[in-house]
């Protein structure tokens, strides 16, 4: 390998490292605000990119009756849950937010079926339309189990991603896509070619993280949710709903791996199940961060990417080995640094 | 017959019809059968693992796969012995256990589960890249087992020699269970700052159990390989070992039983489902496993307990009083009352800006009652915690009997003769409570792992049963012995509590807050048991609030107020003491 190599390769790590970085954010963040280690995130990214390919062709987008289902399920469970605690009086509330908002850009989308809009649009339609997929799966999986123990909740995240990745497969079909390039513009520096595409998953990975910062450390909004991260009990005192920072949790988190998502359809081809894996690279960089750690998991994160990228210049069957093998040192190292608190973990049964 | 008796002649009339069925059923029920024990083996893994000791593997399926992968290598590439290639699955599947287990058990939380993800699907993706074991296409002419004259080729032979196995891993299983290690592992669910303050190492406990789970789905691999006689490596991906964790869950995670109930009932269903869901859609083979994990969420979600719990309920059991020895557990022996018995040099502990202990220094005679008060937040339980190692100091030194201690590991403190109580009781609430004292006797007893499958440790157990009771007798809870400790008032856990720690044969008992929440009877009780076992030479030093119980008992007080030592003496000094008047009410006016 030569240093041009090297370079187009430690390039091309750190293009897709961006992607981890904001998957990762969204996992540590919905993790540490709702102890939920949300396994299907990644599917929240693939199915954007498939969202827009279809968008793209025309076609109705999976996620339409995906999302439609969801919210139908959603709904049931809401219904059911006020009927047993006799409060119906909270019906309309329960159809506006379960079976109306997340309906609506599914609708817009049926609406237009066959219309092409402009690129921008498109990008915002594929982004609404998954945003409602993870808070309804929090309200059909996960809202069953609050007081459940992380481990409980960790095995149902698992299920869950099999479970929806099972549906896309109905919805989506087992084609892989590849979107349109946002941009074709490529930059020659110094012999290293650096496609527009590239620059905008650095730069948008390095605006959310930044929008994230600022969201976190400047908006009363950003500081219930931290509040509810460091203590639950004490966030519900001081009169914050863990239910309502909960979804804004699923929701701030579907934001970042939608974007991810649109970014990464055009440079690889994705299929319905393609998010499994993303996510849990994404997950090894997170744990760099210890789950906890926004700037660690960024660093891990791109990380990722570069050995990646190096791992399949070296050995293409071997790339997820490689990728995945890594996790071994960081936890070692992982292990050596922290000292860890023995959590009470409560019991299963 | 009683309901009891009945309950008992359950696994014997379970044993005859797995013996007999090959008899009757077709040879399709016999095919199923064989993959209702290999599922069953790896399920029974978890269910020690996952159920008992709090840790989930998304990855058995990888460990099943290193196990075929090993026999088929040695059988088809070298044309060796069958038994050759159960020593290398064994080996292998053990050796990468021990690695995973050394590398991911010391963290906690969710690490664990979730790296099993990662090496699962690092180990899936590396078989067909491994020159020699076939690629996608995966070994074929895999040989039948055989044993000298013996021929497991027939589906039925397979089936005796799976499920023959199979009930020897769940007779070893049990046993493990119902022993000095098992009590522990049960109780490394939420019990693990308990069971280190008796002497666990909760490390090697693990490492044990993830090995157990690990060989058991190295041996299913075996299995696998030979039954099937043909390997890929699809059966080795994450969804089976979805499949597996689902078959815990199923049959019941807390009940060796439910991993054959669990197993059965996912291949049942499988089948069935292969059956229907052709009709359904093209893509039935991916849907499988949307049914599988929804079922998986409907279980935990309405049913944490399994198919074994409905059982349960059926068919109750009563808990078994142990055998009882006629001779307890050898004593050691206890310094002569007068000596230096617990040195604390400078103790101090920070947590970020507060300093909750601060150069705290003071020392305990043998023989001696020292008592520790101070205000609300003046540090005496943080200090508690860090002569018994719960807590690192920043500095310091804690010597006992003239060994330094100094932020050695719980279980070693524990080792050296210092038992506890906690504050907020800790107990294990669905084990009965002959089995929560027994737990005390840990570090005072030694049959380990193989001895405890083997059943070879009953002799040591009874006696550990006839301390145990010694010290229910004592506490006043002999005739509750076989109610679960759950069920006591707090006071009577407060007491048993302290019987666990007495079962321990403790130089220095370390008591905190023994009197909080009892009634003004149970804490005269309290004292004179407290001053009983004085009388057998044991040390005391408890932290309490209450001032009658403190100032009635003790021999010393030392008081604490934010973080500092204020004084020490015995009672009549320190109630005339200005400085801790003030301490207490403010200044006097």
């Amino acid at each position: 390998m030569d240093m041009q190599i090297a370079t187009i390769l430690a390039v091309d790590g750190i293009a897709t490292g961006a992607i981890y970085v904001l998957i990762a954010l969204g996992t540590v963040l919905i993790f540490s605000v709702t102890r939920v280690m949300f396994v299907p995130f990644g599917d929240i990214a693939a199915f954007a990119a498939l969202t827009l390919a279809m968008l793209q062709m025309g076609q109705l987008p999976g996620t339409v009756l995906l999302v439609v289902v969801l919210a139908a399920l959603a709904l049931v469970m809401e219904i059911f849950d006020l009927w047993r605690r006799s409060s119906l009086r909270l019906l309309p509330r329960a159809i506006a937010y379960y079976g109306i908002l997340p309906c609506l850009p599914a609708a817009v989308a049926w609406l237009l079926q066959g219309v092409r809009l402009s690129f921008g649009w498109e990008m915002l339609l594929a982004l609404a339309l998954v945003l409602p997929i993870a808070p309804l799966l929090d309200r059909i999986a996960f809202r069953p189990l609050a007081d459940a123990s992380a481990l409980v909740l960790l095995i149902v995240a698992v299920a869950v991603h099999f479970a929806i990745s099972g549906l896309a497969l109905l919805f989506f079909g087992p084609e892989g896509f590849r979107t349109e390039p946002i941009s074709r513009a490529v930059f020659d520096v110094g012999g290293v070619v650096i496609s527009a595409q590239m620059l905008l998953m650095v730069g948008a990975a390095a605006a959310f993280s930044g929008l994230l910062y600022l969201y976190f450390e400047k908006t009363i909004g950003g500081k219930a949710l931290r509040a509810t991260a460091i203590n639950r009990v004490g966030a519900r005192i001081v009169g914050i709903r863990p239910q309502r920072t909960g979804t804004i949790a699923y929701l701030l988190g579907s934001v970042l791996g939608g974007v991810s998502g649109l970014l990464i359809g055009p440079v690889a081809t994705l299929y319905y199940d393609s998010g499994f894996l993303i996510g849990l690279k994404a997950f090894v960089g997170a744990v760099v961060g210890g789950l906890a750690s926004y700037p660690l998991t960024a660093v891990g994160a791109i990380a990722i990417g570069i050995l990646e990228s190096y791992g399949s210049f070296w050995s293409s069957s071997l790339k997820e080995t490689i990728v995945f093998s890594a996790l071994i040192p960081i936890l070692i190292w992982r292990s050596l640094v922290s000292t860890h608190h023995e959590e009470e973990e409560e019991e299963i049964a | 017959m009683n309901r009891t008796a009945l309950t008992r002649l359950v696994p014997f009339a379970g044993l005859f019809v797995v013996a007999l069925l090959p008899m009757v059923a077709a040879p399709f029920t016999i095919t199923l059968m064989n993959y209702i024990g290999i599922g069953a083996l790896v399920a029974l893994g978890l269910v020690l693992m996952t159920g008992f000791g709090g840790l989930t593997s998304f990855g058995q399926a990888a460990f099943v796969g290193i196990g075929a992968y090993a026999t088929a290598w040695v059988t088809t590439v070298h044309g060796l012995s069958p038994l050759l290639g159960l020593g290398l699955a064994l080996l292998l599947s053990g050796a990468v256990a021990m690695l995973l287990g050394v590398i991911t058990l010391r963290l906690g939380g969710h690490f664990l589960p979730l790296s099993t993800i990662a090496w699962g699907i690092a180990i899936y993706f590396l078989f067909p890249n491994i020159p020699g074991l076939g690629a996608h296409d995966g070994i074929r002419g895999i040989p039948p087992i055989t044993l000298g004259p013996l021929s497991f080729a027939a589906n039925w032979a397979m089936y005796y020699l799976i499920w023959g196995l199979l009930v020897l891993a769940m007779w070893g299983v049990a046993n493990l269970l119902d022993s000095r290690e098992g009590r522990a592992i049960r109780s490394l669910r939420g019990g693990a700052t308990m069971i280190a303050s008796l002497g666990v190492d909760l490390f090697r406990m693990r490492l044990v159990i993830f090995l157990i789970a690990a060989l058991l789905a190295g041996l299913a691999g075996w299995l696998y390989a030979h039954m099937s006689r043909f390997i890929s490596p699809s059966p080795f991906d994450i969804r089976p070992s979805i499949e597996y964790l689902v078959m815990a869950m199923a049959g019941g995670a807390a009940s060796v039983y439910g991993a054959v109930l669990g197993a059965a009932i996912v291949v049942f269903l499988k089948n069935w489902i292969q059956d229907i869901l052709p009709y359904l859609s093209r893509n039935a083979g991916q849907l499988e496993i949307v049914a599988f994990a929804v079922l998986l969420i409907l279980l935990l979600q309405y049913a944490r307990g399994g198919a074994m719990s409905l059982m349960n309920r059926l068919v109750p059991r009563a808990p078994q009083l142990p055998t009882v020895a006629d001779t307890g557990l050898d004593r050691r022996m206890l310094p002569p009352a007068g000596e230096t018995l617990l040195k604390v040099e400078g103790a101090t502990r920070r947590f970020g800006g507060l300093i909750a202990v601060n150069a705290v220094s003071f020392e305990m005679m043998t023989g001696e009652i020292l008592g520790l008060i101070g205000p609300n937040g003046a540090g005496k339980s943080t200090l508690f915690n860090l002569v018994t190692g719960a807590l690192t100091m920043n500095s310091g030194r804690v010597s006992f009997l003239g060994r330094d201690i100094t932020n050695a590991p719980q279980a070693n403190i524990a080792r050296t003769g210092i038992a506890r109580t906690f504050q907020h009781v800790k107990l294990r609430a669905s084990m009965t409570l002959v089995d929560n004292v027994m737990l005390g006797a840990y570090a005072r007893t030694s049959s380990g792992f193989v001895q405890s499958m083997l059943r070879l440790d009953r002799g040591e157990e009874s006696r550990a049963a006839c301390e145990a009771m010694a010290q229910l007798e004592l506490v006043g809870l002999a005739d509750k012995a076989t109610d679960l400790a759950g069920n006591l008032p707090l006071g009577n856990q407060r007491v048993l509590e302290i019987a666990r720690a007495l079962a321990a044969d403790p130089i220095l008992i370390v008591l905190d807050e023994p009197a909080a929440g009892l009634r003004k009877s149970e804490k005269v009780a309290l004292a004179s048991q407290l001053r009983a076992i004085r009388a057998r030479g044991v040390s005391v030093l408890l932290v309490e609030h209450d001032m009658d119980f403190v100032m009635g008992l003790v021999d010393r007080v030392v008081v604490l107020e934010f973080g500092s030592k204020l004084m020490e003496g015995t009672p009549a000094e320190v109630r005339a003491s200005k400085a801790v008047q003030e301490a207490y009410l403010g200044g006097v006016v």
